[in-house]
């Protein structure tokens, strides 16, 4: 094929930036691409819906319980009369930016951790990846519960009620997450290390972190865009999850895990207030979930699209 | 093949002495201590709480009492719960079999649903079915279950008043009309974690037959003249669930989330409801204790992954 290309240099056939080509082949996957669409809608309502829909999360109003969805309030209200529209603005924030800085602990953590281990050719890479090992095989949502359990006071009187989770659920959730990741740089660190380009950026006199930073990480990074898309679904799924169980965030931080933990007790009088939020996570996840597929189409470059 | 069980039974007591070190580290960390009701207690004079504080040997350097608690935990001392004034392990035991049927049943229903619609997707990939199954099992695997649990519970229960939705462990009827009621009343969770499962088991299927299907084994049986059905049942599948078996494996701590979860909507009698209520109720000693059982039972079902990988694939023992 690459003998092919040279005798006949072909019109059709331009050459684009990496990142323009990348855009080219997303584009084939039309799942991905709603999706990505979708999601820009949902963060957008998130982060400008407080400007645009004024009602208070807090405002009870006891004229108004359990009302399914009408113009004053589109998404019906709580038990309290609380608006859920509103309350669900408030809490997809919450919702999306867990998901985003757990996802960046964990792939931080990951690739530290993976990188280590694949540099290194003693002892070190093989108690790395043991240690990985051990944690693939922990059981994380009763470890994540432990956890949340035991710290859960303690970080509360230092960061604030709703900080002090805020950083615990983080943390927690992309401790328990970084596997996947430095298992997949590992692998890669492993096979760049001894190509050519490497040889020669050392011949070179390249340091070793220039040439992990200049020159292995960048091609390296393709499996982590896509395991770290898919660990924002992932820790949506885990925060929501907790909240769900009542271990999450405060009662009065009305995140969509939360909205459901309160809801599944009405599901016969007021099933509106279960279906938003729970279609909410839903939408989230789903999205994030096809955009990662369609990012592995797109930055896979042996796959033929 | 002796040898390879006994070589992953040595793998496995390493991993799970690193988990008990994890847990163990994880307590000591934590704020709070058992005791500090005693201390704050205006009716237990302090040189009380003191000597209770040297007789659980509270006060000794951390790797002694790492020993101790693994050496109780090894004996079956896994001490007392606050809340049920009845031994851990005597709590967990009477729990335990709940999860495991619901567990066990979720995980036939997935295999039954994933392996016939992976492989007869794997037989026609980029069909109209193909895409379909696809798309379910990504939807599927990104609706979390608390969620697929609300609805199940709204449709069947609320709307149709088909199915129960508290799972009841006194049933009043007897014989063949029990055992209809028991599996009555465990439709639900065991559909709800069994779907789940199925959408990424069905994917692992798929991905593991279009790996096998296009070897050129394959093509010599069917250059043979040997049937598709033959082809497909006796010489793709057989190699193509060797992969499968490991990552079914890998999926079982979140099957254990799946399952603590499902167990809390539909208030099954299982060790993971326990655990909720133990976190609530303030019950360290079981909540220690069933978080460790959780860890158990994924390195036990590991260990039968690995031995089953190696009966099914005999290369691996050898190596």
């Amino acid at each position: 094929m690459a003998g092919s290309t040279l005798v006949l240099p072909s019109a059709e056939r331009r050459t684009y930036s990496p990142w323009r080509e990348t855009w080219r082949r997303y584009r084939r996957h039309k799942l991905a691409v709603v999706s990505v669409v979708l999601l820009l809608v949902l963060v957008a309502a998130v982060v400008l819906g407080p400007f645009l829909w004024r009602v208070g999360i807090n405002e009870i109003d006891f004229n108004a319980r359990l009302e399914g969805p009408s113009l004053a309030h589109p998404f019906g209200t709580d038990d309290l009369g609380q608006d859920i529209l509103a309350r669900m603005i408030y809490g997809g924030r919450i919702s999306l930016a867990v998901g985003l800085a757990a996802m960046l602990v964990s792939v931080i953590v990951g690739t530290l951790i993976g990188a280590l281990a694949g540099m290194s050719r003693g002892a070190l890479g093989h108690a790395l990846m043991w240690l990985t090992d051990l944690f693939l095989s922990l059981p994380q949502l009763p470890l994540l519960l432990l956890l949340i359990y035991l710290f859960r006071d303690g970080l509360k009187a230092v960061f604030g009620p709703e900080g002090g989770i805020f950083i615990l659920i983080v943390v927690v959730i992309g401790g328990l997450r970084w596997m996947p990741v430095a298992r997949l740089v590992r692998a890669q660190f492993l096979s760049l290390r001894e190509k050519e380009f490497v040889e020669a950026a050392r011949a070179l006199g390249a340091s070793r972190t220039r040439q992990v930073v200049r020159h292995i990480l960048p091609n390296a990074i393709g499996p982590v865009i896509i395991a770290g898309t898919i660990d924002v679904a992932a820790a949506i799924i885990a925060e929501s999850t907790l909240s769900f169980l009542g271990l999450g965030f405060p009662p009065d931080t009305p995140t969509w895990g939360r909205l459901l933990y309160d809801a599944k007790d009405y599901l016969d009088i007021a099933a509106h207030w279960a279906l938003f939020p729970g279609g909410a996570i839903f939408i989230a996840v789903v999205a994030i979930n096809f955009i990662g597929d369609g990012l592995r189409d797109a930055l896979d470059a042996r796959k033929v699209i | 093949m002796g040898q390879y069980i006994l070589r992953r039974l040595l793998i496995a007591v390493p991993s799970l002495l690193g988990i008990s070190l994890v847990l163990f580290i994880v307590l000591a960390l934590a704020p709070g201590d058992p005791f500090s009701e005693l201390a704050t207690n205006p009716n237990v004079p302090p040189e009380v709480g003191l000597a209770l504080r040297a007789k659980f040997g509270l006060d000794d350097p951390i790797y002694l009492r790492y020993l101790h608690w693994l050496v109780a935990m090894a004996q079956g001392d896994w001490g007392f719960s606050f809340v049920s004034r009845i031994n851990v392990d005597t709590l967990i035991l009477q729990r335990l079999p709940t999860t495991l049927y619901v567990i066990g049943s979720a995980q036939v229903l997935a295999l039954l649903i994933a392996i016939p619609v992976g492989v007869y997707a794997a037989t026609r990939p980029y069909s109209i079915f193909d895409q379909i199954a696809n798309a379910l099992a990504f939807i599927g695997f990104s609706l979390p279950t608390f969620f697929t649990g609300i609805l199940f519970i709204l449709v069947f229960s609320v709307t149709l008043d088909w199915l129960p939705f508290v799972y009841s462990t006194d049933i009043k009827a007897t014989g063949i009309k029990w055992v209809g009621e028991q599996i009555r009343q465990a439709i639900m969770p065991v559909m709800v974690l069994g779907l789940f499962q199925a959408a990424s088991m069905t994917r692992f299927v798929r991905s593991a037959m279009l790996d096998v299907i296009r070897l050129d084994y394959v093509t010599t049986a069917r250059s043979k003249g040997i049937g598709q059905t033959r082809v497909i049942v006796k010489h793709v599948m057989r190699n193509a669930m060797i992969p499968v078996v490991t990552l079914v494996a890998l999926q079982l701590p979140a099957v254990f989330g799946g399952a603590i979860v499902t167990e809390q909507i539909f208030r099954i009698p299982g060790i993971g409801s326990l655990l909720i209520s133990s976190i609530l109720a303030n019950d360290t000693p079981v909540v220690m204790a069933v978080t460790f059982v959780f860890a158990c039972l994924v390195v036990l079902f590991n260990l039968v992954a690995d031995v089953l990988y190696g009966w099914l694939d005999p290369r691996i023992a050898l190596r």
